[in-house]
């Protein structure tokens, strides 16, 4: 590890100019109406420029582990609490996705807003956005991350209630707010036990120095690390709280909950391959939840009508693919983050896209009255193809690369295990060829269905140009991220070199065709269900089980609803019940005790200067008193 | 300087020799005193009209030329304790160590911020300081000069007599002459506490207050000087610990020497039991000198507090340990439980302080596992002193713009719904107390964390103590905040006035260091580390 030196001293600045340039959003009030979305829009470009310079920097360099420290903020002796930042690839890789497609989506949400009369609001929480995810990037000790993690747990609040007139909205953010909490406690607590065993929580000591983790301490850390990462990357159980996160505008949805925040979860866990290595039960747990929430995923996606919505349970299940990879060890870290970083181009384009149709549409994003969009969309329905072949890992786009390295890896883990997760792993492509093919159909292919008032028509060049660049970055970049590994290399310094795990279980080429197999399988059956018959402008009643089934999410509200918001709300009352008459018996009795006994003792401050001298006097007796009995005693 | 000689030449030596002085080192001193008198000339010599600028300008170049010298003697080599014959000052009489330099430097800063407060024009007609406190309250004459904006200048000089007091007070290593610093602080600050523009009876109720129990407490420690005199035949706190470790006389004279001492000193810093005038005079007296009492006169008590335990009762702390506990313990609990029932938020910021100096305390029980004092003890108590003193100065000020018709409005009740009238105001009030309270982020966490982690293993059940204390008078604080956030506003409320550009930066400068010191603690967390040492 070095220190930093050149333009690398400055990576504070990172998180400055974006956190000044909200500062100056929210306070100028509506003296900034005007200019203020300019300037949040454009503020990223310097941003990516500067995380360029940086990655060029540290690339010229042996020793790619950066340390720039800032300040101490706890100084005493045998205790301290520094602040400062870490360049190392697996920032570095970050802060490239964070300003550069961050970038894209600020640019094209300066179209995408410019009716709104709160952009200047908007712009003012998305650079705070900006600003908090990449101070949780940077971070080098795990207190630092939490503040990052705790800015932008505020800001995703804040966004997904940015329409909070809407009751649906404000009820969302909530939503996403206590999910969070949950996740929060977990990432808090695995801060006090690094407090409490080790007496710091810097990368330096606890990652990249010789600890030797217990196997019962590494699995508390790490079980407490993966359910903070539960809640901020929205896998099981954590989940629920991602769909419904779709209120706030487009570009956030894009951006914070499909391409950034909702990826940290896997970037805290790579980041802390070493706490994650040393425990197997803990990164048994991580793969389990990966394999549930892909499929949960994948399935909640085939029976949404919202087409956001659907866009949204497949990040559910993407990010599932990304669990399920940095749960398979060491040599498959790397594997998850390229996929991440794939997942950031591809979702963005769909995202932006579905945007442009909502922005056509009226804000309505009902796929069931869209229907012939291609024709009067060309550039948009482009946009979503691209995607559309990414995600399904189409021959050479994105996720072929990506997406079936992780299958492969699932089957390579090998035994009955192996099996299991490798078959999960390839359902889900299925399924995701699947629901992405339906809402491919309903949106832009077919009858049009829209209604009268609606005027579609292709959005802004503001718009379309970063939708463009994303589109062909979902094309072409998964091979660009794993033409000869030179991205895994990059990355060895931080999560370990990328080993073939174990055997080749099934053929490598073999597996390839069966992946292709598969997802043709689910292109097909998406194209025959909608493809080749009318789409009802209501949903059908009296559908199958299983259709009810992904309608409702798979009953994850219900279930939430019945077995943690009743009793909880029955706890709660039976808590309030109990809190009134016996703690607050307690602590009313405490507090009235205070209370009364400071009303009693006031008298003494009567006013009186005779009262004050005589208490004076009072005092002066027993410090004689006190000091000649402990001399004499 | 006549008195110092002659104690001096009160020393058994045969010949009288001139004692030498290193004036550089004692030119903070100089400059405040020598501005001082020039203020009485203006006073004497310059035209009335012209007198408050004058003064201002005279008073504040002197502060800050002070401070600055301080700043410039920090890295010198000062102290050259022995031979004791040709020590450079006074003959043993001050010691200008790094500790010492430390607590001037933080009192001289408090003293341009209070200095600043002081020199408001634009929140009342006039000045907060009456125009001619000898005038009858209620006479004609009295209303008279209450309209017509005149102002009284003469604080200013007093202010600067106080400060070079203090200045004294925390290095005189001679009991006399650490006396005599208690009178030359004390008896400006009885005058200045009696000279309120509005509400003046109060005022005057508790000038004559703070004097009456300030003569007492000076009549003890007085006292204890004489027993330990004749303990230990010399006024010296170097003599007083030879003679503690070597005499063979009874030592029942140092013991209540001793504690009549303490007690003098408690009183100035305002611990229990010996707080008692404290409420009363923080809330008669005007409210920039409040400012100044609360925070300078507490920083250079505390300063002479730590010279007087730790040069001349180093060896017998085990004795007075147990005292310094119980008056820590008694000062939390007051200040905290009489808090929980005031009304009126000066009232609160009174006992307020009383609580700090409870924690202030306990950061001079931290000690090395043999019971002698050790370094970590002195560096949280000068840090604390720094906090405590930025944000008291700064919540005092800012009760001077929340106005209404009879000045002031500091029933708690006023401040209801402030933060809907001036957002600003209500945030800066709730950065300070927040500080009060020991929040993560603003200076008073850091300056809390500090001193309890020194304290843990000498004093851990004291400093479960204080976390309690310190929770109960979180309440406090805290209902201050939701009183102005949550609560509606009165209908004739008060109103925000526009303080003046000097209020305004002192505001401003206490607020932007609670919160950098609560971000950035390192740098005066290291000088104070450094400035831990004293010269015995």
């Amino acid at each position: 590890m070095t220190t930093a030196t050149g333009i690398q001293s400055g990576v504070w600045l990172l998180v400055a100019i974006p956190a000044l340039s909200a500062a100056v959003l929210l306070l100028a009030g509506k003296r900034a109406d005007k200019w203020g979305p300019w300037l949040g829009g454009l503020i990223t470009v310097p941003l990516f420029g500067y995380a360029l310079a940086l990655f060029f920097s540290v690339k010229g360099q042996h020793d790619r582990e950066i340390d720039k420290h800032l300040f101490s903020w706890i100084p005493v002796a045998g205790f301290h609490v520094d602040a400062g930042m870490l360049l190392d690839p697996l920032s570095i890789i970050f802060i490239l996705l964070i300003t550069g497609v961050g970038g894209l989506i600020h640019i094209y949400a300066i179209g995408y807003l410019s009716h709104d009369e709160g952009a200047r609001r908007f712009f003012g929480y998305f650079n705070l956005f900006v600003a908090a995810m990449l101070l949780l990037v940077l971070a080098d000790s795990y207190l630092l991350l939490y503040v990052g993690w705790e800015g932008v747990g505020l800001t995703s609040y804040l966004l997904i209630s940015y329409y909070y007139n809407r009751n649906s909205a404000a009820t969302a953010g909530n939503k996403a707010f206590f999910a969070n909490r949950v996740g929060d406690v977990g990432l808090s607590l695995a801060i006090m036990i690094m407090f409490a065993y080790f007496g710091r929580t810097d990368y330096a000591h606890l990652l990249f120095g010789n600890v030797q983790y217990t196997k019962g301490v590494a699995a508390a850390i790490g079980l407490m690390l993966l359910l903070g990462a539960c809640g901020k990357s929205g896998q099981f159980p954590l989940q629920t709280w991602l769909p419904d996160a779709m209120e706030g505008p487009t570009p956030v949805s894009a951006l914070i909950h499909a391409a950034t925040m909702v990826t940290a979860g896997v970037y805290l866990i790579a980041r802390s391959a070493a706490i994650f290595e040393a425990s197997q039960a803990t990164r048994t747990v991580v793969t389990i939840i990966g394999a549930i929430t892909l499929l949960y995923g994948c399935i909640a996606g085939c029976g949404q009508d919202d087409l956001k919505r659907v866009l949204a349970n497949s990040t559910v299940s993407q990010i599932g693919y990304m669990f399920l990879a940095v749960g398979l060890g060491k040599g498959v870290f790397a594997i998850g983050l390229i996929h991440l970083l794939g997942h950031g181009f591809f979702k963005a384009a769909l995202f932006l896209s579905a945007g442009s149709v909502m922005h056509a549409m009226n804000d309505r994003i009902d796929m069931r009255r869209f229907g012939g969009l291609w024709r009067v969309m060309p550039i948009t329905f482009a946009v979503f193809g691209c995607g559309y072949l990414a995600i399904i890992g189409f021959p050479f786009a994105t996720g072929f690369w990506t997406k079936d390295k992780i299958i492969e890896a699932a089957f390579d883990k090998g035994g009955t295990s192996g099996y299991v997760l490798g078959i999960c792993a390839l359902l889900g492509a299925g399924i995701t060829a699947f629901y992405m093919t339906r809402a491919l159909v309903m949106t832009f292919l077919g009858e049009k269905r829209w209604e009268d008032d609606v005027h579609p028509h292709e959005a802004p060049r503001i718009m379309t140009w970063p939708m463009l660049a994303l589109g062909a970055l979902s094309l072409v970049g998964g091979w660009l991220l794993i033409a000869g590994g030179n991205v895994q290399k990059w990355l060895e310094p931080s999560v370990g070199p990328s080993i073939e795990v174990g055997a080749h279980t099934i053929n490598k080429w073999v597996l390839v065709a069966i992946t292709l197999v598969v997802v043709a399988m689910g292109v097909a059956g998406g194209w025959v269900a909608f493809g080749t018959r009318p789409v009802p402008v209501t949903p059908p009643m009296g559908v199958s089980p299983v259709t009810t089934l992904s309608r409702r999410n798979l009953f994850a509200d219900a279930f939430n609803e019945a077995v943690l918001m009743r009793p909880g709300q029955w706890l709660t009352r039976a808590l309030v019940f109990f809190d009134n008459r016996g703690v607050d018996g307690v602590v009313n009795g405490a507090a009235a005790g205070f209370g009364g006994g400071s009303a009693r003792l006031r008298r003494m401050q009567n006013g009186f200067v005779r009262s004050y001298a005589l208490s004076m006097l009072a005092g002066t007796i027993a410090v004689v008193a006190v000091l000649l009995a402990v001399r004499f005693q | 300087m006549s008195a110092l000689v002659s104690v001096a030449a009160a020393a058994p030596v045969p010949t009288i020799t001139t004692p030498s002085v290193a004036y550089l080192a004692l030119l903070p001193i100089f400059i405040v005193l020598g501005a001082a008198l020039v203020g009485v000339l203006v006073e004497a010599v310059v035209p009335r009209t012209e007198r408050f600028a004058v003064q201002v300008g005279v008073t504040l170049t002197a502060l800050v030329a002070a401070a600055i010298s301080t700043g410039a003697l920090h890295n010198k080599t000062l102290t050259t304790p022995s031979p004791r014959g040709s020590d450079p000052f006074f003959r043993g009489s001050l010691a200008v160590d790094k500790a010492g330099l430390f607590i001037q430097g933080t009192i001289l800063v408090l003293a341009v911020m209070a200095a600043l407060l002081l020199a408001e024009r634009s929140v009342d007609v006039g000045s907060p300081i009456v125009a001619s406190s000898a005038t009858v309250v209620g006479s004609p004459e009295d209303k008279r000069l209450a309209a017509s904006g005149r102002v009284q200048t003469e604080v200013f000089p007093l202010m600067l007599f106080a400060v070079a007091g203090m200045l004294i007070f925390p290095i005189s290593n001679n009991l006399l002459l650490m006396f005599v610093a208690l009178e030359v602080l004390s008896l400006p600050l009885y005058l200045m506490a009696g000279m309120s523009r509005r509400r003046r009876l109060l005022s005057q109720e508790a000038a004559v207050k703070y004097f009456l129990l300030g003569a007492f407490a000076s009549a003890f420690f007085l006292y204890g000087i004489a027993l330990l005199y004749g303990y230990a035949n010399s006024v010296d706190l170097h003599d007083i610990f030879i003679a503690a470790n070597t005499s063979t006389k009874s030592d029942v004279l140092l013991y209540v020497g001793l504690a009549l001492l303490l007690v003098g000193l408690l009183f100035k810093a305002g611990i229990a039991p010996f707080h008692s005038w404290t409420p009363d005079v923080y809330q008669g007296s005007p409210t920039p000198v409040t400012a100044f009492m609360a925070a300078c006169t507490k920083v250079a008590a505390f300063g002479a507090i730590l010279r007087v335990l730790y040069v001349g009762f180093s060896s017998t702390s085990h004795d007075w340990r147990p005292i310094v506990w119980a008056a820590a313990i008694a000062s939390m609990v007051v200040g905290a439980i009489f808090g929980l029932t005031q009304t009126d938020i000066k009232r609160i910021l009174a006992y307020s302080s009383i609580a700090h100096a409870g924690f202030i305390l306990v950061g001079f029980l931290a000690s090395t596992a043999d019971g002698t004092p050790n370094k970590d003890g002195i560096q949280s108590v000068l840090f604390y002193l720094l906090t405590y003193g930025f944000t008291t100065l700064a919540a005092f000020g800012l009760l001077m713009v929340v106005r209404d018709a009879d000045g002031e409005a500091t029933h708690l009740s006023q401040w209801s719904g402030l933060a809907r009238k001036s957002p600003v105001v209500a945030a800066v009030m709730t950065v300070l107390l927040l500080s009060m309270a020991g929040i993560p982020l603003t200076s008073g966490f850091i300056g809390k964390f500090i001193v309890f982690k020194a304290a843990w293993h000498s004093a851990g059940p004291l400093v479960v103590i204080a976390l309690v204390t310190s929770a109960v008078a979180a309440f406090f604080y805290l209902r201050i905040v939701v009183m102005m956030y949550f609560a509606e506003p009165p209908e004739h409320g008060p109103t925000i006035a526009i303080p003046g550009w000097s209020t305004t930066i002192a505001l401003t400068f206490g607020t932007v260091v609670t919160i950098a010191l609560g971000v950035f603690p390192q740098p005066i967390v290291d000088l104070a580390g450094k400035a831990a040492h004293l010269t015995t």
